[in-house]
C-alpha cells in the first residue's frame, strides 16, 4: 500500500479573470523506501504539490490518501493528529523555533501529540543520535552551522514513527558538501522505510531520488525510469 | 588526462613494472578508465624514446621495470600546471540540437529539451547510485563521480535557462546571422 497517493489531484486559486490552475489532475503514488523528487520551473506547482500531500491545503478537486485513508474524510482534529504523527516536513529554511533547542525543536511533536515530556525528549536525543547530532541537542538554532540546523529539522521530521517525509528545497540553502550530506539523510530515513517526497530544482539532490517526476503548468509532464545498475556507466561507449 | 602522463606520474613514486603500472592506473582513476596492458607497454615504449623513463636493460615482459627520468619528471611537472583547452569552440552536440530544434517548423522544442533533461537526470541517478552504494569511501572514485555529476548538473543547468529563455523570447526572431556574429565577437577559429 501507498504512503501517499494523490488522485487526480487539481488545485485551483482564484476565480475567474484571476483564476490559477496551480495543479491539474496529478497522480501519484509513494510507497515505503521509496524517494520521488519533484522538479520543475518555479511556478509550475512544486510546492502547491507538497502541501496538499501533506494535508496543510485541501485540493480543488480529486483525492489524497497517506497511510491509506482519505483525507477529506477526516476531521480537522483528526487532520492535525495524523500531521503530528505521520508526516514530517523539512523546508528550505529549516524553520526551527529559535528559542528552543534542537532536542527541544526536534520533542515538540511529539509532546504536542500527547508524549510525556521525558518520553519525548528520550526520543527527541535518538533521532539527534542517529543523525550524529547528539552533542548539539542543548544548542539553539542560531548557535548551530546552516547544515546542523537542516539535521535537525529532518530529525524533527522522522522523529518518533513518521512514515511520510515531504521536503521543499531542502539543500537549497546549503553548499554542495553539506547538501549531499542531507540528501544522504533522507535517503537513509528511505532506507529505514519512510516514503518521501523532495521538491527540488537541484538536478544533484534530485538524482538521490528513486524516481525523478518533472512538472509543469501544474501537470506531471515526464518521469524517470527506474535507473539500472551503476554497472552500465562503466561499459565501453555507454551512455554517450 | 593522457596515459603518459598518468604513467609518469604513477612513476614518479619509484621504479615499477608494465602490469604494476596498468593496476594502479585503474584503481587511481576510481576503475571506471580500463586500460590493456598493451596499451600500457606501447606508452612506455614511447615514453622511453623520448628519453622520459628509462628501463633497466631487461627483455621485454613483466620482469622488465621501469624508473622516471629527469627529463620525464620536468615533462609531468609541466603538464599538471597546464591548463586544458576549454576554449573549445560551442560546437556541442546538444547545443546544436536546440539551436535546430528552435527553427524547425512541427518541431516542439521544449518535448526535444525534456527528452534531454529526462535522460541526463537518469543517467545522474545512476551515478548517485554508485556514491550511496560504495560501502566503503573510495577517494579517487568519490571524485571521478562528483566530476561526472558536476558535468551533467551544469547541461541540464543550460537546458534549463535555454527552455526558459526560448519560452520568453519573441515568437518571430528578427532575421540575421547570428552564428557569424557570434564567431566574431569571441573569435572562434574556423
Amino acid at each position: 500500500m501507498s504512503v501517499l497517493e494523490l488522485r487526480a489531484v487539481s488545485k485551483v486559486y482564484g476565480e475567474g479573470a484571476t483564476e490559477v490552475v496551480a495543479l491539474h489532475e496529478v497522480d501519484l503514488a509513494v510507497g515505503p523506501g521509496q524517494m520521488v523528487a519533484v522538479m520543475g520551473p518555479s511556478g509550475s506547482g512544486k510546492s502547491s504539490l507538497l502541501t496538499i500531500a501533506g494535508s496543510l491545503e485541501a485540493p480543488t478537486s480529486g483525492e489524497v490518501l497517506i497511510g491509506g485513508g482519505r483525507l477529506a474524510e477526516m476531521s480537522r482534529d483528526e487532520l492535525a493528529r495524523l500531521r503530528r504523527r505521520s508526516v514530517g516536513y523539512v523546508f528550505q529554511d529549516f524553520n526551527l523555533l529559535p528559542g528552543l533547542t534542537a532536542v527541544e525543536n526536534v520533542s515538540l511533536p511529539l509532546e504536542l501529540d500527547g508524549l510525556s515530556a521525558r518520553r519525548a525528549r528520550a526520543a527527541g536525543l535518538t533521532a539527534l543520535e542517529r543523525l550524529d547530532l547528539a552533542d548539539r541537542a542543548g544548542h539553539f538554532p542560531d548557535q548551530l552551522s546552516g547544515g546542523e540546523r537542516q539535521r535537525v529539522a529532518i530529525a524533527r521530521a522522522v522523529v518518533g514513527d513518521r512514515r511520510l517525509l515531504l521536503a521543499d528545497e531542502p539543500t537549497g540553502a546549503l553548499d554542495s558538501a553539506t547538501g549531499e550530506a542531507v540528501m544522504r539523510l533522507i535517503r537513509q530515513a528511505c532506507k529505514q522505510g519512510v516514503a518521501a517526497v523532495v521538491v527540488t530544482h537541484d538536478a544533484q539532490s534530485a538524482s538521490w531520488a528513486d524516481r525523478v517526476i518533472f512538472l509543469r503548468d501544474g501537470r506531471i509532464t515526464d518521469g524517470t525510469s527506474p535507473p539500472p545498475g551503476p554497472e552500465s556507466l562503466l561499459a565501453p561507449g555507454s551512455g554517450r | 588526462m593522457s596515459i603518459r602522463h598518468a604513467l609518469l606520474a604513477l612513476l614518479a613514486e619509484g621504479p615499477k613494472y608494465g602490469l604494476q603500472l596498468r593496476e594502479e592506473f585503474e584503481s587511481r582513476t576510481g576503475e571506471v578508465w580500463p586500460l590493456n596492458v598493451g596499451q600500457v607497454y606501447t606508452t612506455l615504449q614511447r615514453l622511453e624514446r623520448d628519453g622520459l623513463v628509462e628501463s633497466d636493460g631487461e627483455p621485454e615482459g613483466p620482469q622488465k621495470s621501469f624508473r622516471l627520468t629527469e627529463g620525464g619528471a620536468g615533462e609531468l611537472a609541466e603538464w599538471l600546471r597546464t591548463p586544458p583547452d576549454l576554449a573549445a569552440p560551442p560546437r556541442d552536440e546538444l547545443v546544436i540540437k536546440v539551436l535546430v530544434a528552435v527553427r524547425l517548423p512541427g518541431v516542439d522544442v521544449h518535448e526535444v529539451i525534456q527528452a534531454h533533461r529526462r535522460y541526463l537526470v537518469e543517467l545522474m541517478q545512476q551515478w548517485t547510485r554508485l556514491k550511496d552504494d560504495e560501502a566503503e569511501f573510495d577517494l579517487s572514485l568519490a571524485l571521478v563521480v562528483d566530476a561526472e555529476l558536476f558535468r551533467l548538473d551544469s547541461v541540464i543547468r543550460w537546458l534549463d535557462a535555454a527552455d526558459g529563455r526560448i519560452r520568453r523570447a519573441p515568437a518571430e526572431a528578427p532575421p540575421g546571422k547570428p552564428a557569424v556574429a557570434l564567431r566574431r565577437r569571441i573569435g572562434v577559429r574556423r
